[in-house]
This record gives C-alpha cells, sequence and structure tokens, in this order.
C-alpha cells in the first residue's frame, strides 16, 4: 500500500515536471548562446553574455518576439574550441534551439561550424574575425562582427595620419591572429609601408619579452598587437618595461581600453586602439540613441564599465536573431535562415544587415560594420587628433 | 649583440621563478611519492592572497607578499593533513587521482570567488626601467629574481643545515628505517607538503605584478614546473634549480632566434631528448637530496 502510494506520487510528480516545461517551452522562443565563460579568455565571454541579457530583457520588456517570450540557454564553452563543439552540440540536440550566437574566438567558432552543417541550425557570429568564417562555404553562419581584412581595409585610411613607415606584428598564435597578421601586413605593405618583424605569442603565454625584445630591436616605428585583454595588459606592461620605442595600436575589438588603464596604469599611455564601439563617445556611432540606450541600461544593470566594448556585441546579436524570428514568423532554423537574409537592424555599432561572402550557393552572411580608433592619454581614453 | 644580451637578461629573471616552482614540486614528488597537481593552485593561491592583501586590504607590499607565501604554507598543510593523510600509503595512482580533484576543485573555487575577469596588482617600484645601454629591465624584476634566489639559497639551508632538512633526507632514503629511528614520519611529510606549497606560493605571489591574476595562470605554471622536474631528474633539489634556468634559456633563446610562436614547443622538446637519451635526468641519481 504504502509503495502503491509513493509511485503514485512521483508518477504524478513527474508528470507535473513534464506539463510544467511543455508549458515554458510553448510561451517562449529559445535562442542558444556559446561563450567562453570560464578560462582564458573569460572575460570577454561574461561580457558578450551580459549585452545578450541586456537585448533579452529589453526584448521581453517590449513584448517579446511574435508575443512570445525570448529566453537565452547560455552554456560555457571554457576558451577551448572542444568544449565550444560540445556546449554547440548540447544546445541543438538536447535545448532544440533554432539558432544560436556564439562562440567569441575564431577558433572555437570554426570548431562548431561544421556542427551547424550537421544539424542545420543558423548561427550569428558575434566577435570572430578570421576571415575562414565566411569564406568557406557554410551558408547557416552570420557575422556582425568585421572580419580582419575589414579591419584592416578601413585602417588603410589612417597610414598618413600616423605617418607610419615600418611596422611590426605581435599576434596571439590563433586563427584570429594569424589572419590579422596576414590581412594588416598585406595591407601595409600595398601602402608603401615596410612590414619588419611578424611575432606570434601563445594564447596562454604570459612572459613575452622574448618576442618584445626581438621587435625593440627591428627599428620599426608602429607595433600592432592583436589579442584578448589580459594578454594586451600584459604587452604593454613588458614594452613599457623593456623600453619597447613603438606606437602600439592594438586591433580585434577586444581591447577595452578602460580595463587596460585599470590594469596596465601608465604603461598604456600612448597606445592606440581599433574598435567596433566607442562607448565614451555613442555620439560617433550611427545609431547614436541606441548606442546610449545600451550604455544606460549596462551601467544601470551594474555591469563592468571595462566591458561596453565587448558587451555591445552580444547585444546586437540577439537583436539581429530576434529581427530574424519576428520575420520568419516561427522558431525554426531553416525559416530563420532565410529571414536573417532581410534583416535589417538598428545595432549598437550601426546598421546591421548581411551580404553574401563565400563560393556560390553555399554563401555565409557577412555584415559590414563601423570601426573606431580611440587613444590612451593620461588614463584617459580620446579621440586621436589626426 | 644586443639583443642577445637583453634575452640573457630575461631568461635569467625568468628563470629564477621557474628554479622556485620546479623545486617545491621536486621535493613533495621526491620525498613523498606524491605528483602534486595542486602545486599551481597553489601558485595562483599565492597570486591571489596578495592580490587580496595589497589590493584590498591596503597591506605594505613586503609585509603582503610574507602573508601570502605563509598562507600558502597553512594551505598546503590542510591539503596534506586532510586530503593525503588519510590515504597514506596507498599506491601513485590513487594519489595521483584525489591530486587531480583538488586541481579542479580549487581551481573552481577561485573562478567562483573572484571570476573570471583578471586582477592586477600594483608594487611600490618604479615603473621606469632601469637601462643599462641597449639593455633595459624593470626594477621589480630584479627583486622578483633577487628574491628567487634567496628563497632558493633558504630551501637549500634548511634541508642541509637544519634537523628537520636532516629527517627529511632520511626520510627520502628509507621512511621505514626513518621511522624507526624515532623520526615522526607524519610530521614530516606534512612539513614537506607545506613547505614546497610556501615555495609555489611565493613565485604565485611575486610574479602576480609582473603578469595579471587569472583563476588559470596556474595551467601553465604546474606545466612548466612538471617539464623542469622531468629535466632536473624526479626529487632532485639542484636538478630542478637548473633545470628552472636552462627551461627559461631554450624558451627564450627558441622564441627570439627560432620562432615565437613555438615559444613553449621548445621545452617539450627538449624534455623528449632528456627522456630519450637520459631518462633518469639530467643530472645523477647520487646527487638527490630530497
Amino acid at each position: 500500500m504504502r509503495r502503491w502510494i509513493r509511485s503514485l506520487l512521483v508518477t504524478s510528480a513527474a508528470a507535473g515536471i513534464g506539463l510544467a516545461s511543455a508549458a515554458s517551452a510553448a510561451d517562449s522562443i529559445k535562442v542558444g548562446v556559446t561563450q567562453p565563460l570560464t578560462g582564458a579568455v573569460a572575460a570577454s565571454g561574461n561580457y558578450v553574455t551580459n549585452g545578450a541579457k541586456i537585448a533579452a530583457a529589453e526584448i521581453n520588456a517590449n513584448g517579446g518576439v511574435m508575443g512570445k517570450k525570448l529566453e537565452l540557454v547560455i552554456e560555457d564553452n571554457k576558451s577551448n574550441p572542444k568544449e565550444a563543439v560540445v556546449t554547440a552540440e548540447k544546445l541543438i540536440v538536447r535545448d532544440e534551439v533554432p539558432v544560436l550566437m556564439g562562440a567569441w574566438s575564431s577558433t572555437y567558432t570554426l570548431a562548431v561550424m561544421p556542427k551547424l552543417m550537421e544539424y542545420g541550425v543558423p548561427m550569428v557570429v558575434e566577435t570572430s574575425s578570421s576571415g575562414k568564417i565566411t569564406t568557406s562555404g557554410n551558408p547557416w553562419v552570420f557575422r556582425i562582427s568585421p572580419t580582419s581584412e575589414m579591419e584592416a581595409k578601413s585602417f588603410a585610411g589612417n597610414i598618413e595620419d600616423f605617418g607610419i613607415e615600418k611596422a611590426d606584428m605581435l599576434v596571439v598564435n590563433n586563427d584570429w591572429g594569424r589572419g590579422a597578421a596576414d590581412e594588416f601586413s598585406g595591407m601595409l605593405e600595398a601602402n608603401g609601408v615596410e612590414v619588419g618583424v611578424i611575432e606570434t605569442m601563445d594564447a596562454s603565454a604570459q612572459d613575452l619579452s622574448a618576442q618584445l625584445s626581438k621587435i625593440k630591436e627591428s627599428g620599426g616605428d608602429t607595433l600592432f598587437v592583436t589579442s584578448g585583454v589580459e594578454q594586451l595588459t600584459l604587452v604593454l606592461k613588458q614594452a613599457n618595461s623593456l623600453r619597447v620605442p613603438h606606437r602600439i595600436i592594438t586591433t580585434g575589438g577586444s581591447q577595452s581600453p578602460s580595463q587596460l588603464i585599470e590594469q596596465a596604469g601608465e604603461a598604456a599611455s600612448g597606445s592606440y586602439h581599433v574598435l567596433f564601439f566607442a562607448p565614451w563617445f555613442p555620439e560617433m556611432a550611427p545609431n547614436a540613441d541606441v548606442a546610449q540606450r545600451f550604455v544606460d541600461q549596462w551601467n544601470e544593470n551594474g555591469y563592468n564599465a571595462a566591458g561596453l566594448t565587448e558587451g555591445f556585441r552580444g547585444y546586437d546579436g540577439i537583436k539581429t536573431i530576434a529581427a530574424a524570428i519576428e520575420k520568419a514568423g516561427k522558431a525554426e532554423p531553416e525559416a530563420i535562415r532565410d529571414a536573417l537574409w532581410n534583416v535589417k537592424v538598428n545595432g549598437v555599432n550601426g546598421d546591421i544587415s548581411f551580404i553574401k561572402q563565400g563560393p556560390e550557393g553555399r554563401e555565409s552572411g557577412q555584415n559590414i560594420p563601423n570601426v573606431y580608433i580611440v587613444k590612451i592619454e593620461n588614463g584617459e581614453i580620446v579621440k586621436p587628433e589626426f | 649583440m644586443d639583443q642577445l644580451l637583453q634575452h640573457l637578461i630575461n631568461a635569467l629573471i625568468l628563470g629564477g621563478t621557474y628554479a622556485l616552482l620546479g623545486i617545491g614540486l621536486t621535493m613533495i614528488f621526491g620525498i613523498m611519492n606524491v605528483v602534486n597537481f595542486t602545486h599551481g593552485e597553489l601558485y595562483t593561491f599565492g597570486a591571489y592572497m596578495l592580490f587580496f592583501v595589497v589590493m584590498v586590504l591596503g597591506l605594505n607590499f613586503f609585509v603582503s607578499l610574507a602573508v601570502a607565501v605563509v598562507l600558502g604554507i597553512i594551505l598546503g598543510a590542510a591539503i596534506e593533513f586532510t586530503l593525503l593523510r588519510p590515504i597514506r600509503g596507498a599506491n601513485i595512482d590513487t594519489t595521483m587521482l584525489v591530486m587531480i580533484g583538488a586541481w579542479i576543485v580549487m581551481q573552481n573555487s577561485e573562478q567562483w570567488i573572484w571570476s573570471g575577469i583578471a586582477k592586477s596588482v600594483s608594487t611600490p617600484f618604479p615603473s621606469d626601467p632601469l637601462v643599462f645601454g641597449p639593455i633595459s629591465v624593470s626594477y621589480y624584476r630584479v627583486f622578483v629574481f633577487a628574491a628567487a634566489i634567496l628563497l632558493i639559497v633558504g630551501a637549500h639551508m634548511l634541508i642541509h643545515r637544519t634537523k628537520l632538512g636532516k629527517a627529511m633526507r632520511a626520510t627520502f632514503q628509507d621512511s621505514d628505517t626513518a621511522a624507526l629511528m624515532g623520526i615522526n614520519i607524519n610530521r614530516i611529510y606534512t612539513a614537506t607538503f607545506a613547505l614546497g606549497s610556501g615555495l609555489a606560493a611565493a613565485a604565485g605571489a611575486l610574479l602576480a605584478p609582473v603578469f595579471v591574476v587569472t583563476p588559470t595562470m596556474g595551467n601553465i605554471a604546474a606545466l612548466k614546473a612538471f617539464a623542469i622536474v622531468i629535466l632536473g631528474g624526479l626529487g632532485n633539489f639542484k636538478g630542478a634549480t637548473i633545470g628552472g634556468f636552462i627551461l627559461a634559456l631554450v624558451e627564450e633563446f627558441g622564441a627570439g632566434y627560432i620562432s615565437s610562436g613555438y615559444r613553449d614547443a621548445m621545452g617539450f622538446l627538449l624534455i623528449i631528448a632528456v627522456l630519450l637519451f637520459r631518462p633518469t635526468g639530467l643530472f645523477k641519481q647520487a646527487e638527490r637530496i630530497g
């Protein structure tokens, strides 16, 4: 008798849970997010996720998508490409999300891409900049961040402003860094600038004195550095103590100058940073009202102001996904992918829409974002004077 | 030539902390036969403690360094007491699994407490470097080097000139006989683990202002420590000291003159060579002291 009652209780409880989850699934639309929340680039991944949360909260406060709540399912890819694949597969198979946003680093994104093909699920890429992502013929990829090529091209107009004659490079040794080194050195040479040494550093390397000593001897006037904010802090500090004479310009959009000022102190002074959002000057953005509103919401949530330059990516990514779902009229992978081709979003970076890139018939979507340059001077972020 | 000198200085300074890391690990392995996977986490712990005491509590930098090392010693003793003592005499696989578990728990706790965002620690040293002609090096790095050498000499003296050190060496040679001679083996084990942990915490605390402090900073440090221990021979104090400097030299010159992308691979190529040609390490077995 007792056993019978207990089994009845268990069954009804299980049925109750089943009903509850079915109900929540019916009135919400899930969006999968895979970001590095722990590990070497954890800070950036957390900032992007904060931005995504702001976007979701804003969308839900304004009535959601197709009258349903937008629900973010966030997974930690642990700053590791293998984990990125595991999280994407989990989101697609177990959570049955119809669309993903991720995976921060080019290396993680490239690792996830075959899974998108396998399951037929679209992904909005918010940070990665390796050219390969949109040129390899994966029709499920839509990138809102600029490629290294776009970044390099937009910088070409500033070569004369800086008066660069000979440049050296120090990049993180992965798809992102090596891609940036190729694009920037190609662009500089095409504009008559001599390229000295191109040095690489492991993503987790902390002591960079060997690379910097070599760069110091090369005789260049400018050093382009591409890496995450943690490693850039080390580069600035160590370049200062080794008296590397170069003007340092960081690229890639994951620098967070506020954090550099806080952590590298005086060593950050005089450095320039190529960014995709300049939260100190929201009026510079094409959609100044959107940019200002995003900055306000970020501060209201009490998030670290140093994360704004990274956090906007998550915001723009989720806004783009929501617009696509709304346009598709249903939360199904294929419909969302087709809708992504026609979205027009007023994002923090600027207007987001996709052009075709890659081999014909299997094109990936690529947005053309805006690029900004700021300078750190005596602990302040300023617009450079040219 | 200028570049050569600069690389040499860099390698010397880096080598000091590598040696510190290697010595702590090799002592624990040599005397206790425990592969200490928490070594990198003690390094991280030292760095976070320095950050906490200097940046949060606002104490004097040098006092804080000492506090961080003492806390590292206490944590090491606590790990030995709670995790290793109950499984004393178990085979090496069991202790390895326990230590791997402790490593994961410690790293995730650091992540949980301090979040993934890097912390930086400021020092009372001037940020302008010392400049000798074409070579420059920061004052703080010179201090790190001096402190590392001091600690290495101190640990050496402790092992060779004190009663505790004598007991450690005796335990290393033959723990059963040492026990029969009235040495409290359990106490020696705890002291060894605490001392090794203190050295790792010292390395972490000393390097915290040079680098930035993150929960995963210990992984690469532990990897280097294992490399140094293999290079110098397991349980070999002098071997670990020299091994630390050799690894730093190989990395620095490999990165400077061959390829910076393979900087970390250089050290491991060296280890493969050592394992192939001198599997007991570069130095003679007889020189081992624990």
